[in-house]
């Protein structure tokens, strides 16, 4: 959890990408769930922010 | 200049340039060389592929009619915010979201099932792999038609069969017309059609184990069970892995076999996202709000497929 704290700190791909691909996965739980509408609106913000994110954090040093 | 008999089609391409030609092109880079056999596919690239997603985000910010001539307004982020208050394309969402967990939930059961059954070695299983591909060659518009006559319940094969096995009357149930069971024959069509796919991958990914290794695990005194766990699956994982980025991406955008098989029906029990999406631009001609729906599943695909590609390079790697 360290490491994995001071990787976001120190801006390092690994941890971002995982936090960027958290994002796109809740996104596309919270688009297809039949649960909760609410989530279901908020869905593709989650989404689109996780995938700029991906896009952006894939081009920090390892 | 004559052609000497050593001269290669090369040389004599080189000897019938013109001199002026030839001069043009030596005061060339390669670089620049590279970049002119390369400028046609990229000019392709950005016509067919760039411009029109360009274009279709700008259309999702406006209220365009493709079927009106009237002025476009831009009207933000209304066609976003009533896409995703709206509970009937909630409801596609939930329905695709079962035909894609489904389908590849299943395919890749019985693909990677078949996959290692055919690669264990027996006379005939060239005619079998054959056999079991024939699916796959057919169109999706042929096989969602003849399903359909399969699935009559009154002259439907496969209600017979399934009769057969569970004594039930073959006229009592109707897998495209009820609201419980047309989910699954979609579901059932797609896996006929496409698990023969996933079987090829996964005999390709199994033919590239070496046969040494199961030697060594043999030698090692390793069961057959713990041979196939800690060889055969993670070795051919990034063969499956592969096949299901493919799957899901192709289920994903799933519009011709359905709309064949039931049209969305009954009611919109089986409309995925994209026979709906195809209603609101070109049956509705809502193509401004169409846009935006199109924006927002090509999102989802896209960063879906992200993670998919680094979790995909991480299996490789190990």
């Amino acid at each position: 959890m360290r490491d994995f704290l001071s990787g976001l700190a120190r801006l390092r791909r690994g941890p971002w990408e995982a936090v960027a691909s958290a994002l796109i996965g809740l996104g596309v739980v919270m688009l297809m769930q039949p649960f909760v509408m609410v989530a279901y609106t908020y869905s593709f913000i989650v989404t689109l922010t996780g995938t700029v994110m991906f896009l952006i954090v894939s081009h920090f040093p390892e | 200049m004559t052609d000497t008999p050593a001269a290669t089609p090369a040389d004599r391409l080189a000897r019938a340039t013109p001199p002026r030609v030839a001069r043009k092109i030596r005061g060339l880079s390669d670089r620049a060389i590279a970049w002119i056999f390369v400028a046609p596919t990229i000019f392709l690239l950005l016509a067919v592929n760039i411009f029109p997603l360009i274009w279709t985000i700008n259309l999702s910010f406006t209220n365009f009619r493709a079927n009106r001539n009237r002025e476009v307004e831009y009207i933000g982020f209304r066609n976003y915010e009533r896409i995703l208050t709206d509970s009937d394309i909630w409801l596609t969402m939930q329905a695709t979201a079962h035909f894609l967990f489904w389908t590849i939930l299943i395919q890749v059961l019985i693909g990677f099932t078949l996959a290692w059954l055919i690669n264990r070695k027996f006379r005939g299983n060239d005619l079998w792999t054959t056999i079991i591909v024939l699916p796959m060659m057919l169109s999706p518009a042929v096989v969602g038609n003849f399903w359909t006559f399969l699935y009559q319940p009154q002259i439907g094969l496969f209600n017979y069969v399934v009769s057969f096995f569970t004594g039930a009357d073959p006229s009592s149930f109707s897998m495209i017309g009820q609201v419980n069971l047309a989910p699954w024959a979609i579901v059932i069509v797609d896996t006929w059609m496409w698990t023969p796919f996933i079987m090829l991958i996964c005999l390709a990914g199994l033919r590239s184990i070496p046969d040494y290794i199961y030697e060594a695990a043999e030698v090692d005194r390793a069961s057959p069970w713990r041979q196939f766990w800690t060889i055969t699956v993670p070795m051919a994982l990034p063969f499956l892995m592969l096949a299901v980025l493919f799957r899901g991406i192709e289920n994903f955008k799933m519009f011709d076999l359905v709309v064949q098989l039931t049209g969305g029906g009954p009611g919109s029990v089986t409309e995925l996202t994209s026979i709906n999406l195809k209603r609101e631009a070109f049956e509705k001609w809502r193509t401004g709000y169409a846009s935006a729906y199109a924006v927002i599943l090509f999102v989802t695909v896209f960063g879906l497929a992200s993670i998919y590609v680094k979790a995909l390079n991480k299996v490789k790697e190990r």
